[in-house]
Order: C-alpha cells, then structure tokens, then sequence
C-alpha cells in the first residue's frame, strides 16, 4: 500500500522521475488523521492513501493538474494542485 | 440477491456486535491494517496468506478453506460480515471466496474500513478467541468462476468488462503504482472488453453508489444487460468488486470474475489482445 511518509522522499526513489504530491492534513493548524483521494483533471478519482499518525500522504502523479481531497471524520476539503516531473509538489488541506 | 440482502450498514453492526450467531471479519490489502485497530469481535483474514495456495496458482482447496473456517471460529450457520480498507477491495474477495465455497449468510459492511474510522466508530487491539469449529464447504461453485477459455470464448459475444484503471487497459501501465509485482508479459485488454474502474462503484466514503447510478456506469459504455458477463482485472481481486456489484447489488444473473484475469491473459500465447483506449 503506498503509505505516507515525513518529509522528503523515501530511500530508492529517484526525484527526477517522479511527479511527487505530498503534504499534510490539518485542521484548526493541528494535523489530523483521516484519507487523502486523488482526482484527475476530469474529477476521476485515481488513488486514495491513508495519512500517517500525523496527518501526512504522498502521491507519486503524473504530470498535470490534480485535486486532493482529504476526507476526516466530520469533513473534508479540496486542494487544486500542479505537479511536474522531477519535483516535489508540497500542499496543505486544511479541513474546516 | 438485493441491496438490502448483501450489504449492511454501520449502524446494524454496532448492535449486532454482541451477538454470537454474527461473526465480523476484516480482510484487507495492507494485512497490518487489522493490527493497528478493527471492529470489536471482529476476526482477522490474510488474503494471501489464508486465501491462496502457497504453491500453486489458485485459492486453497475446499479442505484448506474448511480448516481455515473452523480455526477462526466461523461455523456454517453463522451469519459473516466482511469488511476492509480500500472501498472493501480485498472484503469483496473474500466475499466471492465465501459464495464459492457455498456460505449462505454473509454480507458486507457498506463503506468497510474507511467509513467506519470517518464516523469516528470505536475500533479495538484486543484478538478476539472464538471456539474452534467444524466447518464443511460445499463444492466449488463454479457458476461464478471464469477460466482463461471462458474470456476467450466471450470475445465479441458476451460482455467482458475490464475494471483496471484506463492506463492498465490501454495497455501503457501492466499493474498499478504501488504494486509493481505480479505483472503479464504484455499490456492491453481483451478485445471486446469494456473499461468500467472497478473504484467508479463507490463514493468518496466507501459505500456502494446508488443502484440507479451503479447501472448507468456500465450501461453508458455499452455493457448489454440481456447478457452475460464475465469481470477481470489483474489478479482477480478488483474484479470481485465488480462481480459483487453486478451479481450481488444489482442481482444481475450469471455474471463471473475471471480470477485468472490479465496477468494470466496477457502471458497466453496467441491469444488476441487490444491496446489502446478503444474496446
């Protein structure tokens, strides 16, 4: 299962290759535990993660334009983000 | 079968969760999932170490599976309620693992693992200890199994849907992401097939798409109702997903999961195979 990993990239992967989405999941600024989905351009979901203990997930996309949605018990939120090759796209989903 | 008479609702399960007769097991992809938390009660199932033979290709024989049972404390009269992570990706294995062998009551928890931990629902470390039993299976019911011959066969003449994601079927990716393992020696899909994502069934929480809205995902790519269909994937799991769509929810008759699937199928010679996105 692709879990989800603090900071950085985990051992083995090659940066260069990869369209990376990463971040964490908070509300009220505290990060908070719960899934993460990922949507294509067209809103067609494409995978989901748990987050780790500590509200963070990671993604290995393709290049494009992506949406997280993060679900946690009693809410979620969307976040419209940019991935390229080669780089490590960081976002926050803050949930209300 | 029906909606109601397959699928249960997290609610039912927290007042059934003393009952004796109810036994609620938790299969999933991430097998450390069950360790970290489950459903009170709740027995754990390793669908690879449990659900496959160890040496061959295929499941565990009809003994295996009976001694499996009975070491978990599940007995012939007990109603099971499967559920997991992942929209119940591995729970709906289990669950056409359990129809082949001929279990009468069981039924899935809508939303599984995910919806449960959304609604914030109590989840426990204790192992639950359930007496041993002496579980008999029936014979394998191979109504709802496929072989490679099968998909051959429904080429052009029954509907074969392809539930991978579109770049499995196009034949640019042999397996998703995180699971590089267990790949065929070529890409594409069987000719005819029709690419419904297995993943489309469900909502964002995990429960089943309404009925009206799980027909129009097939129907809307051509899959002819009057027929019958036989559902793959790559190693057969996301396709009893599917398969407990159409058979199970919408009570569609003779639907089979080609178990075999793509890693099977796209390492036959001279076999016909279709790349690209069209059927």
């Amino acid at each position: 299962m692709c879990g989800a990993v603090a900071g950085g990239l985990p051992a083995g992967i090659d940066p260069g290759k990869e369209a990376v989405i990463q971040g964490i999941v908070t509300r009220g600024g505290q990060p908070v535990v719960g899934y993460v989905r990922l949507l294509d351009g067209g809103g067609e979901f494409t995978a989901e993660v748990p987050t780790s203990a500590t509200g963070e997930f990671r993604f290995f996309a393709a290049p494009g334009t992506w949406t997280v949605r993060a679900l946690v018990p009693g809410g979620q939120a969307d976040r419209t983000v940019s991935a390229e090759k080669g780089a490590v796209a960081e976002v926050e989903v803050s949930v209300a | 079968m029906s909606r109601e008479a397959v699928l249960v609702d997290a609610d039912w399960v927290e007042a059934h969760l003393s009952d004796p007769n109810i036994v609620l097991v938790e299969v999933d992809e991430d097998v450390s999932a069950y360790d970290k938390g489950h459903i009170k009660g709740a027995v754990k199932l390793d669908w690879k170490q449990d659900l496959q033979d160890p040496v061959r290709r295929d499941f565990v024989d009809k003994a295996g599976f009976e001694k499996l049972l009975s070491s978990r404390g599940i007995g012939n009269d007990d109603t099971v309620i499967l559920y997991g992570g992942n929209n119940n990706w591995f729970a709906s294995y289990a669950y056409w693992y359990f129809k082949l062998y001929g279990h009468e009551n069981i039924k899935l928890l809508d939303g599984g693992r995910k919806k449960w931990e959304l609604d914030s629902r109590e989840l426990v470390t204790d192992v639950p200890s359930r007496p041993a039993t002496t579980y008999k299976a029936k014979d394998v019911d191979s109504s709802i199994r496929a072989f490679r011959d099968d998909a051959v066969a429904a080429i052009d003449k029954l509907n074969l849907i392809d539930v991978r994601s579109p770049d499995e079927y196009s034949g640019k990716l042999l397996a998703p992401a995180h699971l590089p393992q267990e790949q065929s020696q070529r890409g594409g899909h069987i000719p005819s097939a029709k690419n419904v994502p297995w993943s489309k069934a469900a909502n964002d929480d995990g429960t089943f798409k309404s009925n009206d809205e799980l027909r129009a995902l097939y129907t809307e790519v051509g899959v002819d109702f009057g027929k019958d269909t036989i559902a793959y994937c790559r190693i057969g799991e996301r396709s009893a997903h599917t398969w407990f769509v159409l058979h199970e929810i919408l009570d569609q008759p003779n639907v089979k999961n080609y178990d075999g699937s793509w890693t099977e199928y796209g390492s036959l010679v001279g076999v016909p195979i279709k790349l690209g996105a069209e059927a």
